[in-house]
């Protein structure tokens, strides 16, 4: 194919090692500069639910000797560093024997999830829709139809996803209002398991996606409108090609370019957005315990998730890049002629 | 009958652009034949409308424009107004097209097998070993290597691009073929060059061809039978050996006489003014602004065209019978 060369990978690589040393970093950063430690914090939060706490402070010191804190800032970083390697982010702070990582961890894929499905069809959905009505050849009914599907792009989706439930499930009572899965549902790989979590997921799924494919429209019709004049797509018109064939391989197949590019770069702002729509619908993925942390000051599984966030987003970010040459050969073309 | 060997025929052709702010007459009255295996120029300044008569052939001008009025005759049958999946099968099988500005006519993220296969297989039922055979060969019928073949466009040098496209276009060995200006992005050597594989491939393979150009010199090594343009209007169509040698309107007379020759070095011929802005053009003769003979009934209506010897004919009143 186009042609992945050593230099371009490694470059991506480095980029991608490059990021996460940066965000991870920063997630050790911020919570130190802020006033106090997340210890003595939680102690005085327990000293004022409870009136009085004996030996507050000997409580804060052995805490603090415990989780290192007391170490200089250098050896603290590096042993961060290590356990980010090793995925340890030691013990929650607030439920203290249960590790962050089995907190974290069972929410992963309940995100993980609900993001790729929801992602891959917003982008799906919203750029056949921005082609299509970009498209001179489209037919005329359907032109008129697929603004119509644009509505509720202007709608911040929390608002729309508190809509749905009110709808769905208060009014029409056919869809599970919260949660991943019925209490009364063992979690087992069978169909009645599988059915519950479809019928948990439509609702935050909709709400994403319904609230965001229209950006991924409206750019791609800007797109689309530009091929339109491109030389080659009337070239291919001339040919007597099939309007299927001209739409997706001299339409889609050049406007898209662009677009990924942007989805690529917004895959972290999904990320974060999701979280509000994780609280909503009270779904058990990384964000609803994210928001969970930050209420509760759990700095290690606050750490965790946003680390996660980061590999994540940046790892993303690279398998979109090293799929980039493949979709459009002149990318590498340019890096070995401009070096 | 003459007819019968006409391949290609226009037939009082109008074409408008709708733009807000009014209709750019783009084409009016444009009538012009191709007979087999001849090639006919089409010439006039940038923006007289050649390419909306090319496009109007194809049927594929391109909102806001539309054809307004006329008829195009392919073997005697019009195409105007056949539904879209008819002209699919007119398309390329009958009539070809070599773009303006060959540069950007391929696209840029698939390969040229793909691109030059996917023509065929639209019109043919073909094997997979088949196409490949025929790809190459159309490679090398236009003197390129087989290495193409396997590449991108922005792999390939302008003159380079230029040829695959010729290689396209005489793909399905169609009716007419239709060069916008071929070579006109080009420089010197690599326009000869590719002037040249058309002339072959057009020897080899007897197609007719609309040629446009503004590029008079090299009109009149390529073509037999020259169409002036101006304005949107035919102003004189000839045998290109009478147009040269005698030409009669007096757009065509200021075209031939500005073309540059190093044995008499001439002022180059500044044509004063502008063309009218197409969308009110004056009543009258189209060129009266420019004309050195502009006379006041020339103001009157534009003159019909006239048969001022065989096959040519120029639309000009001085020409006119009184
Ligand atoms: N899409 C459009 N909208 C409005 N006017 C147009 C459009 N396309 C072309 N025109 C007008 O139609 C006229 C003829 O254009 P055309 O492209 O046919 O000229 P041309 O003879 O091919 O010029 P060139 O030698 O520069 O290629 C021009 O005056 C142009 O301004
Ligand atoms: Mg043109």
């Amino acid at each position: 194919m186009g042609g992945l060369t050593k230099e371009y990978v490694l470059q991506r690589v480095l980029m991608w090692f490059l990021t996460i040393w940066i965000g991870v970093t920063l997630t050790f950063a911020i919570p130190r500069m802020g006033k106090g430690d997340p210890v003595s914090v939680i102690v005085s939060r327990m000293m004022q639910r409870q009136g009085y706490v004996e030996n507050a402070n000997e409580i804060i010191e052995s805490y603090k000797r415990r989780f290192g804190l007391n170490d200089p800032i250098m050896v603290q970083y590096i042993r961060y560093l290590g356990n980010v390697v090793r995925f340890d982010y030691g013990y929650s702070l607030t439920r203290f024997p249960t590790p962050a990582g089995e907190i974290v961890r069972p929410a992963l894929p309940w995100t993980l999830g609900l993001l790729i499905v929801a992602s891959t069809l917003s982008f799906g959905v919203g750029v056949t829709v921005g082609a299509l009505m970009g498209w001179r050849k489209t037919p005329a009914w359907l032109q008129n139809i697929l603004p119509a599907s644009l509505t509720f792009t202007s709608i911040p989706y929390f608002m729309f996803g508190i809509l749905l439930i009110f709808v769905f499930a208060f009014w029409l009572k056919i869809l599970p209002a919260t949660g991943g899965y019925s209490r009364d549902v063992d979690p087992a790989f069978n169909w009645t398991f599988i059915s519950d979590v479809l019928q948990h997921a439509i609702l935050p799924l909709f709400s994403i996606v319904v609230t965001s494919m229209g950006g991924w429209a409206l750019g791609m019709r800007g797109l689309m409108i530009g091929v339109n004049n491109e030389d080659y797509f009337l070239l291919a018109q001339a040919k007597g090609l099939s309007p299927t064939r001209v739409f997706f391989r001299y339409g889609i197949r050049n406007a898209i370019l662009p677009a990924l590019t942007a989805f690529a770069l917004g895959l972290g702002g999904l990320i974060s957005g999701s979280t509000l729509v994780e609280w909503i619908f009270a779904y058990p993925g990384t964000g609803y315990v994210l928001y969970r942390s930050i209420t509760a000051l759990d700095y290690s599984v606050m750490q965790n998730i946003c680390n996660l966030m980061i590999i994540i987003t940046a790892t993303g970010v690279l398998a979109l890049d090293l799929l980039n040459p493949l979709i459009d050969p002149r990318i590498t073309f340019k890096k070995s002629a401009a070096s | 009958m003459a007819a019968n060997e006409k391949i290609l025929e226009v037939l009082d052709l109008h074409v408008q652009y709708f733009t807000p702010r009014g209709a750019v007459k783009a084409a009016n009255a444009v009538n012009l034949y191709v007979k087999a295996g001849e090639i006919v120029g089409l010439v006039g300044e940038s923006g007289c409308g050649k390419t909306t008569v090319a496009m109007a052939i194809l049927q594929m001008v391109q909102p806001p424009g539309r054809i307004v009025k006329g008829e195009i005759r392919i073997n005697g049958h019009n195409i105007v107004n056949l539904s879209e999946a008819e002209l699919r099968k007119v398309r390329w099988r009958e009539l070809a097209l070599i773009p303006q500005g060959a540069m950007n006519s391929l696209n840029p993220v698939l390969r040229i097998r793909e691109q030059m296969g996917d023509a065929i297989q639209a019109h043919e039922a073909i094997s997979a070993r088949d196409l490949k055979a025929r790809v190459l060969s159309l490679l090398n019928d236009v003197g390129l290597p087989e290495r193409v073949y396997n590449m991108y466009p922005h792999e390939l040098s302008g003159g380079m691009k230029q040829r695959v496209c010729i290689a396209m276009a005489v793909a399905l060995n169609p009716a007419i073929i239709i060069a916008d200006e071929p070579t006109s992005a080009l420089d010197v050597v690599v326009q000869r060059v590719v002037a040249q594989t058309l002339l072959d491939v057009k020897k080899r393979l007897g197609v007719s061809m609309i040629m446009i150009g503004h590029d008079m010199g090299l009109q009149a090594q390529m073509v037999d039978r020259v169409a002036v343009m101006y304005a949107g209007n035919m102003v004189e169509v000839g045998p290109v050996e009478s147009i040269f040698a005698q030409p009669l309107h007096p757009y065509t007379q200021l075209l031939i006489e500005s073309i540059p020759s190093i044995r008499e070095r001439k002022p180059l011929k500044v044509t004063e003014g502008l063309t009218h802005d197409l969308r009110n053009p004056p009543t009258g003769c189209c060129f009266q602004f420019r004309c050195p003979r502009v006379e006041p009934r020339c103001l009157q209506a534009q003159p019909a065209m006239i048969e001022a010897g065989p096959e040519h004919l120029v639309s000009c009143i001085h020409y006119q019978a009184r």
